[in-house]
């Protein structure tokens, strides 16, 4: 049974009146790596905040190892933070930055040289210990605040959107080292991010957020194939929607133009002749090239985007506009714009989501 | 045959006039003309009376080459003047970037209300200009003799000023004098490098366990440190060439470097050309010093707040 590190309890916070958390229940186990996502304005890098101190909670708290800490101040609750604009300290070099906390901390000049070299070495900087921050690219001063922040061996790991102000293929490595590092050290670990890729990579669990209020907490397998929102089916990942109209309710059947399907997610309290939304991802419709899916449709391809390994195309069904995703084959180039294509679905890949 | 004539034209005419137009064009005209102004005024007042200035100083009232101004400035009375004159600029500056210091630091990272801010910037504008006639006038009508504040102490609280040993027209008096242009100038200056200290540093240094205390003794001023040397050199030069508050707080009675220099090129008894241009060769000489560093000061704070 995992043992439960962090724990916040109907946390609200008020600005002027206006409340950006709203009451906010969360548990964290030991070790664990949680994602706070959701877009901007949505309370998560405020409860990040309230985490290391630097903000008070309007009510509720916030327990670390069965201990309140919500009164205490941010130097006494050994927390290791990554800010998303680096934050080293600009009048130190590498090494003196690393070895800041632990010189707060009166550990002698050996053992903090020591441990210095330990940390540029797990962060794949060895040698970079006199350098000036002003000195480095992005990511590696993002990866010297990693290790200034983990050096006093926190008990916890806070990141706020750290690898936001990076280039896209430095912030794919670095978020793999961090979660490594992570890893290796077994350190409980809050990530606050807008970005669903990255949340879903990286992460054991995430909490998704919509106006100070949590819509979902799960694996991100789950979150991206059991969404239980819309805002979190159309937040993360890519949703279809197609338009149905309840054929049988007590059979669950609907219609999509001239086909009739028999779909299981269809709730119990849908009307006959009622319109519902279907919703599906991208990778669950299929080109039926020789595929037999339960639901089978005809269109015509609207649009071809090659991305590399996956190809999107939109077909246009009846008015639909739906995203097709397809491995990329160098045999067998896709479809043209105008083509007539076939397209099926899974019925039980396909989610009815109240509005 | 005209068209065979016609190419060749083309062909060639870019050549030839290339060069000259591509130097023509990639002279910025537009540009210089906008700083003419500037570089007339610094002709015109600063670089032709400075070599005018330095000239003068090598040559004797006959117009022969001489090195006597320059010797004479080693006299008692010119000692004396430059000692007091760099003790004012220096208790000036030193006070003027303490106060200066504090209040920026209260109003930018104090948490008062953004309306104060506003208001002592604005204040801070209008008096780190106010100086001379009127600022000499202002300080005997409040601080003289028979100033308002020395009256209000005297008949509301009792208490003698002047019998407690404070003279306006003193040291004391001269430096609390320039502090009123002191003290707004090193807000004006050192505001912008207050507010390039990043709200994340003070966050994360408490995160690593520091007080607000180890944040400014480890982070903060040595930050700041470049740019409060950089201002510090920036007042003194400020306080060692102002003349006409200290003339018109003092007259002659307190020997400071313009007031002897004043005496050199204006006096009857004290007329000396010579040496007044000699110390005016010293305070270009000190304030040249001054500036540089705080040049070199404020490039090694930019080069790290990159």
């Amino acid at each position: 049974m995992a043992e439960e590190f962090l724990r916040i309890d109907k946390l609200v916070k008020t600005f002027g009146g206006n409340a950006v958390v709203k009451g906010v229940d969360l548990s964290f186990q030991r070790g664990e790596f949680v994602t706070l996502l959701g877009p901007s304005g949505c309370g998560k890098t405020t409860i990040l905040r309230m985490i290391a101190g630097f903000e008070r909670p309007t009510s509720g708290t916030i327990s670390v190892e069965g201990k309140d800490i919500t009164s205490l101040a941010p130097n006494q609750r050994k927390i290791g933070m990554v800010f998303q604009a680096y934050a080293l300290f600009p009048n130190m070099n590498v090494g003196d930055n690393i070895a800041f906390g632990l010189k707060i901390a009166s550990m002698p000049r050996e053992q903090r040289e020591a441990r210095v070299e330990e940390m540029l070495k797990l962060i794949g900087l060895a040698g970079y210990g006199k350098r000036f921050p002003f000195e480095l690219s992005g990511g590696q001063q993002q990866r010297v605040a990693l290790a200034r922040a983990l050096a006093p061996s926190p008990k916890m790991l806070l990141l706020d959107e750290p690898l936001s102000a990076l280039d896209a293929k430095i912030r794919v490595s670095l978020r793999e080292q961090i979660r490594e590092i992570q890893r290796e050290l077994g350190i409980t670990t809050v990530f606050v991010t807008h970005d669903q890729e990255e949340a879903l990579s990286i992460s054991d669990r995430i909490v998704v957020l919509n106006a100070g209020n949590i819509e979902q907490v799960g694996q991100p397998f789950e979150i991206y194939n059991k969404p239980t929102t819309r805002f979190v089916a159309t937040f993360v990942g890519t949703l279809n929607t197609l338009n149905a109209t309840v054929a049988d309710a007590g059979a669950k059947t609907v219609r999509i133009g001239e086909t009739t399907a028999t779909i299981p997610a269809l709730p119990t309290s849908a009307k006959a002749g009622e319109t519902v939304a279907l919703t599906m991802r991208p990778e669950a419709v299929a080109l039926a090239n020789g595929v037999d899916r339960d639901i089978m449709l005809e269109g015509k391809v609207a649009e071809v985007a090659f991305l590399g390994s996956v190809i999107r195309l939109k077909v246009d069904l009846g008015g639909n506009l739906v995203s097709v995703d397809t491995f990329n084959d160098q045999r067998t180039p896709p479809p043209a714009h105008g083509t007539s294509v076939r397209v099926g679905i899974a019925a039980s890949d396909v989610l009815v989501l109240s509005a | 045959m005209t068209h065979v004539s016609l190419t060749a034209d083309k062909a060639t005419g870019p050549v030839n006039t290339g060069p000259a137009v591509s130097i023509w064009r990639s002279i910025p005209i537009g540009a210089w003309l906008g700083v003419l102004p500037f570089i007339a005024f610094a002709l015109m007042f600063l670089i032709v009376p400075t070599l005018f200035l330095v000239s003068s100083a090598f040559v004797d009232r006959a117009g022969n080459f001489t090195l006597q101004n320059i010797i004479d400035l080693g006299t008692e009375q010119v000692v004396n003047a430059f000692s007091i004159s760099i003790r004012i600029s220096a208790a000036s500056a030193f006070f003027g970037a303490l106060i200066g210091l504090a209040m920026a630091l209260a109003i930018i990272r104090g948490r008062l209300p953004s309306a104060i801010r506003s208001t002592v910037m604005t204040f801070s504008g209008v008096a780190s200009n106010f100086a001379g006639l009127p600022l000499a006038f202002a300080f005997i009508a409040t601080l003289g003799r028979l100033g308002l504040v020395t009256v209000i102490l005297k008949t509301v609280f009792g208490f003698d000023l002047y019998k407690s040993g404070f003279n306006l027209l003193s040291f004391v008096g001269l430096t609390l004098t320039y502090l009123y242009f002191q003290i707004p100038l090193m807000i004006l200056i050192i505001a912008p490098a207050i507010d390039g200290l990043k709200k994340e540093w003070s966050e994360a240094a408490s995160t690593l366990g520091a007080s607000r205390l180890q944040f400014w003794l480890y982070i903060g001023l040595p930050v700041l440190w470049p740019n409060l040397l950089g201002t510090l050199s920036l007042l003194f030069a400020n306080a060692f060439g102002a003349i006409a508050t200290a003339y018109a707080l003092t007259g002659s009675s307190l020997n400071i470097v313009p007031i002897l220099l004043y005496a050199q090129i204006r006096g009857d008894v004290l007329h000396n050309p010579g040496l007044g241009a000699a110390l005016a060769l010293g305070m270009i000489a000190i304030t040249a010093i001054a500036n540089v560093l705080y040049i070199v000061v404020r490039t090694r704070a930019e080069r790290w707040l990159k």
